[in-house]
């Protein structure tokens, strides 16, 4: 019996194929999914915020970061025996909600989100074969390690995998 | 001098302040509410407004799970606060606010929104919140005035995770004021002034609170 674990905004969860991995409603923020191809662990961040040295004040979620948050994903993933040389990623979010414009800089935050992700990735040698960011909508999204399936789901659209 | 709110600990500002802040929501909507009940030419009722700190991942339960679909009307508040306000109905009971403000001249029947509607919709959004930070703004002799509206029809979670970035900044939690209203049969909405952290403190010493 599978199913489908839930990640919460600037956490980040593990899970074991069959099980399954969500979260739901994606804003500016960014849905980091990581497999490894050649085991049954799979993981999925929902990333707030860019950059953890950008903030003055110490910090206790590690989740909520791009560059902290994709470090303790893969750390746990391999605590579960996932090798990285054979993790991929899929990435998804990163909206502008709002074409808000007078405080131009939070609002690119989905924008940097991305930006701030892709790079980290890139360091950690994680290479990211899809992706669905930008744009100006929410998205929930639902990941199977099994598979690699990265289901998009957006008000208004059909159901696209990724 | 004003401390600044992001060295003082959330949770104590909110249990001490809870009551003040709490009035200001109340004085702020009342006067929304009461220009809407003109807009509209109907009569418009309001809950005692709620003051919230919460975690991020309990947003999407304030109104009614992360993918529930909302029509949310952002403002940036400028001026010498900064923050954002949101106006967020659902879809429905859009539709039917647009219709009576449009005189009749809506479709509240389908659920997509014409363009007419969409600017009505902003109009709506431009003119309570202006009532809502005019009186804020008499109150505590601050100046405060909103950027133009921007709307969407979009999830709960992804629309409150604009407010919530700004708050993900400073720790992990954040801190809204809520008022929610209805009219006897159709409309029920929500109202949510998110002022950022360090505005809280500017908002409180100018009320006179020692912050």
């Amino acid at each position: 019996m599978s199913e489908i674990i839930k990640v919460g905004m600037a956490d980040l969860k593990t899970c074991i194929a069959p099980d399954g991995i969500t979260t739901l409603g994606l804003g500016s923020c960014v849905g980091v999914a990581i497999r490894d191809t050649g085991g049954k662990v799979g993981g999925l961040a929902h990333v707030m915020l860019p950059d953890s040295k950008a903030i003055k004040n110490s910090q206790t979620n590690i989740a909520k970061f791009a560059d902290t948050g994709i470090d303790e994903l893969v750390r746990q993933m391999e605590a579960l025996g996932a090798s990285r040389r054979r993790m991929v990623a899929k990435i998804a979010g990163g909206a502008t909600m709002f074409n808000y414009t007078a405080k131009a800089d939070s609002m690119q935050v989905g924008c940097r989100n991305v930006e701030a992700v892709k790079k980290k990735l890139g360091e950690l040698g994680i290479p990211i074969i899809a992706e669905d960011t930008g744009l100006n909508y929410g998205r929930t999204v639902v990941f199977y390690p099994e598979t690699g399936e990265f289901q998009i789901k957006a008000v208004g659209k059909q159901v696209t995998v990724i | 001098m004003v401390k600044q709110m992001s060295e003082l600990d959330l949770e104590t500002v909110t249990s001490q302040y809870y009551d003040v802040l709490k009035e200001l929501g109340n004085i702020g909507a009342g006067n929304a509410m009461t220009a809407l009940s003109q807009m509209i030419g109907s009569k418009i009722d309001m809950r005692v407004p709620q003051v919230k700190l919460l975690e991020f991942d309990e947003l999407g339960t304030i109104i009614g799970g992360e993918e529930q679909i909302m029509v949310g009307v952002f403002l940036g508040v400028e001026g010498d606060i900064s923050g954002s306000m949101l106006f967020l109905l659902e879809q429905s009971s859009a539709k039917h606010l647009i219709n009576k403000v449009m005189m009749g001249m809506g479709s509240p029947d389908d659920p997509e929104f014409t363009e007419m509607e969409r600017s009505a919709m902003q109009e709506v959004g431009n003119i309570i919140t202006g009532a809502y930070l005019n009186s804020l703004a008499m109150i505590t002799n601050l100046t405060i005035y909103p950027s133009p509206p921007s709307l969407t029809v979009d999830m709960a979670g992804a629309i409150l995770s604009v407010p919530a970035i700004e708050f993900g900044i400073y720790g992990d939690k954040i801190l809204m004021i809520q008022s929610q209203f209805f009219d006897d049969v159709e409309i029920d909405g929500f109202f949510v002034l998110v002022p950022d952290i360090d505005s809280y403190a500017k908002i409180l010493s100018a009320l006179g609170m020692p912050v």
